[in-house]
């Protein structure tokens, strides 16, 4: 089950797709569909995994797979990205046709929209062109039967000649179907008799004189029909594919390319020039779609998407649209501040007593003093303060989020902020990436696959961390209260926190669309290119299962980097602060290296050097500071904000000092995660480093600048 | 010559029906995809807080385009 654990986001780094089966029997099914018609929701309640769901187009970008058993067989799922078409104009295009065509998938499922059927049974009828082995799923029924749409399941099933099933992927026992007509499909037991497209008689004698050719140099291996079509149409992204598929040779087989090279002189000669053809192509499918509707779907009301509207007019109207984004943000954030109080408190309390008890302990085994410190104040404490500060917020923020990502509401930001996007030479969808950012930078910038243009996904990738990570907020939070709401509870104080987070998340976007109008008009120059964005209908959210999912996902996620990253880096910033090199520890050595620069930054030597300790994960900067703060002296049991805030006072922190942190840490460089994720998307060390430096950049001199500005007026 | 009215002239609540797309290569690629093509009906839904793009409804999907892309969409 070697995938399970990658799928939380844990591996966001793609390593190309393996096909790992779990026995030589089991048979290999590809989920094909239109962007954001709940694959990944049939997917997940199939294999019983958690692949990452939402409501927008374009969120899988990578072929994820899983197991599942019917009754008679087992199968590997593989879930390819959500594409309009197959004729490959984006990468994750590319990546579901290649799957389709040359994985050599047992049967392809086509998961479809039942409230928007027709446009996805353009998919449909082209997967039907490359395999016969088709089951189509048409998804999301429950949403169709509110809209009151009818869908004669069987009428399209008999038109298209393959089996075609209704399910509502949220309810597990309605893919029992699904799994059986999978069955009879793989097994020939249900036999398909693919209806295909009919093309213009020019385009279908073309395809008469190709195919045979083709069918003699690759008998049976690929459909001689489709591929004639895409030689015809001269797909050049398909070249190496083929060339990889068949061999070199048969690109070059001299019969081939002469009988090519005659079928295109024929079609000129009949008015068809090679762009009139893609057209054709294209009509012929669209029309056949229509038509297949046209019999088999029935509206009740032709105002079956009023309320769509009515909430589209009030989320994306000129007065309410960006109020409404920054309301929704801050009332995320007051939630969260609120409500990761109470088990944040509860957690330190209980994780406090532990420690009490681990001394305890430690004491009567009799083991020596500095064992004692090295394992319960260096490892433990600072796990400690990891899982009680940073896991509350993640916790609830996460959930919430994803929220109003199922809900369908991201399209919306995304269709909100193009106009201030293109602005800056770039692309609305970077508005997605970013909201990816703030679950996680790597998810983030893996996401920058949807951005079509190769330009403006780098401008997407480079700029992805001026939004702060969950990593990252919660060390914003404690500053925030510390320093400036107070530590008290109630309506006004998380109230302000919200406010005031909400102003340096704001501070982030803005960041992002300058840095983003600054490349774009240095190193990244260009115009920006089109773009069309599907607004997805607005769907019921599933709030128990996002919770139940979110919070487990992020628990686990959490915990398990407190253990891999905090741990030992409890241990080594134990022994850092704790062994001496001459009269000061090493810690603060280098912390006296750091410090003139720092002081220049209105930060001190410790701050900093933990935001470079914290190169492996931004969870552990604050606990770095405060264990290096405890052992330059002022021992403190430090089990409350109010406390840490008289710790950080006591080693000279200001309120500049606190604008300072969370700028820097709103502005620096990405988390090595992030970074080897930019290497891996960017391939390249050049931009590794441009993504690297330029947050760096900005924040050492926004840093300057405040500190600078408040020397100057002599305040703080 | 006169002006053609095109998918960026429709103001929101319009309906129209398309009559050939002027652009070509890739954009035309994705107009396609969607089901742009001759004789399909579509409907300005809206449009985005800072003006542009719109979303416009086609074949049951709303789609946001922008205003200089839509501009190749001529409308019967």
């Amino acid at each position: 089950m070697g995938l399970t654990r990658n799928a939380v986001g844990i591996g966001a780094i793609d390593s190309g797709l393996i096909i790992r089966k779990q026995s030589e029997d089991d048979r290999v099914i590809a989920l094909a569909g239109n962007p954001n018609v709940g694959k990944s929701t049939v997917f997940n309640s199939l294999t019983g995994m958690n692949q990452h769901t939402g409501n927008w187009p374009g969120k899988t970008v990578t072929n994820a797979q899983g197991y599942c058993k019917s009754r008679r067989n087992q199968y590997v799922m593989v879930d390819i990205p959500g594409t309009y078409s197959l004729f490959a104009h984006s990468t994750e295009e590319e990546v579901a046709r290649n799957f389709i065509c040359f994985g050599d998938p047992d049967a392809v499922v086509v998961v479809c929209d039942a409230t928007c059927l027709e446009r996805n049974l353009n998919l449909v009828l082209q997967t039907i062109e490359i395999s016969p082995n088709v089951v189509v799923c048409v998804n999301l029924m429950d949403e169709a039967k509110r809209k009151h749409i009818s869908i004669d399941l069987k009428q399209i099933s008999r038109l298209l000649g393959v089996p075609v099933v209704g399910t509502i992927a949220r309810k597990r026992s309605t893919l029992d179907s699904l799994l059986t007509a999978i069955d009879g499909v793989v097994e020939n037991t249900r036999s398909t008799a693919p209806t295909l497209v009919t093309y213009p008689r020019e385009i279908e004698d073309a395809i008469s004189t190709i195919a045979p050719v083709i069918d003699e140099l690759v008998s049976g291996r690929i459909s001689s029909r489709w591929l004639s079509l895409r030689l015809l149409d001269s797909d050049e992204s398909l070249v190496n594919e083929i060339s990889a598929y068949f061999g070199e040779s048969f690109l070059h087989d001299e019969r081939l390319q002469k009988t090519i090279e005659k079928v295109r002189t024929t079609l000129l000669e009949h008015g068809v020039s090679s762009d009139k053809l893609k057209d054709m192509i294209v009509s012929s499918i669209v029309k056949k779609a229509q038509s297949i509707c046209e019999c088999s779907v029935t509206y009740a009301s032709s105002a079956y998407n009023k309320r769509d509207r009515q909430i589209d007019s009030f989320l994306t109207s000129k007065w309410t649209g960006y109020p409404v984004m920054l309301i929704l943000l801050c009332l995320i954030f007051y939630l969260t501040i609120t409500v990761a109080n109470y088990p944040s408190e509860l957690i330190a309390k209980g994780l406090a007593w532990i420690q009490d008890r681990l001394s305890e302990l430690f004491v009567a085994l009799g083991s020596p003093q500095w064992l004692h410190d090295v394992v319960v104040l260096g490892i433990y404490h600072v796990l400690a303060w990891v899982v009680s500060v940073m896991l509350p917020p993640m916790a609830i923020f996460f959930p919430m989020f994803t929220l109003l990502e199922d809900v369908g509401y991201l399209p919306r930001i995304a269709y909100n902020l193009d106009k201030p996007f293109r602005m800056c030479n770039a692309c609305g969808k970077q508005a997605l990436t970013m909201c990816m950012g703030f679950g996680c930078n790597a998810a983030g910038i893996v996401g920058c696959r949807i951005i079509d243009s190769p330009r403006e996904k780098l401008l997407a990738i480079l700029t992805n961390n001026f939004v702060p990570c969950n990593g990252r907020f919660p060390t914003l939070i404690a500053i925030i209260s510390m320093f400036f709401v107070g530590t008290a509870c109630g309506f006004f104080p998380s109230l302000l926190s919200a406010v005031i987070l909400t102003c340096v998340i704001v501070l982030g976007i803005a960041m992002t669309f300058f840095s983003t109008k600054l490349l774009s008009s240095t190193i990244l120059k260009g115009v920006p290119s089109s773009f069309t964005l599907e607004l997805p209908p607005y769907r019921k959210p599933q709030i128990g299962k996002v919770i139940v999912r979110s919070l487990l996902d992020r628990t686990l996620f959490v915990l398990a980097r407190a253990v891999a990253v905090a741990a030992p880096a409890g241990l080594i910033i134990w022994i850092a602060a704790n062994v001496s090199v001459g009269d000061a520890s090493i810690l603060s050595h280098c912390a006296d290296f750091f410090d003139p620069f720092a002081r220049l930054m209105g930060l001190d030597g410790v701050i900093l050097i933990a935001f470079v300790l914290g190169l492996p994960a931004n969870e552990i900067v604050v606990p770095i500071i405060i264990m290096a703060y405890m052992a330059q002296g002022s021992l403190l049991e430090l089990d409350s904000i109010a406390q840490m805030r008289d710790l950080f006072i006591a080693n000279g922190w200001t309120w500049v000092t606190a604008v300072c942190t969370m700028l820097f840490s709103l502005m620096h460089w990405p988390c090595t995660t992030a970074l080897l994720t930019i290497k891996n998307e960017t391939g390249s060390i050049k931009w590794t480093a441009v993504a690297f430096l330029l947050p760096t950049l900005f924040g050492i001199l926004s840093c300057m600048l405040v500190s600078g500005m408040a020397r100057l007026f002599g305040i703080g | 010559m006169n002006v053609e009215k095109t998918l960026s002239c429709l103001a929101p609540g319009e309906k129209a029906v398309v009559k050939e797309l002027s652009t070509q290569g890739c954009m035309r690629r994705r107009f396609l995809d969607i089901g742009l093509i001759e004789d399909t009906p579509v409907e300005c839904i809206g449009r985005s807080p800072a003006g542009d793009p719109s979303a416009y409804l086609i074949r049951g999907a709303v789609i946001a385009i922008r205003a200089e892309d839509s501009a190749s969409i001529k409308l019967a």
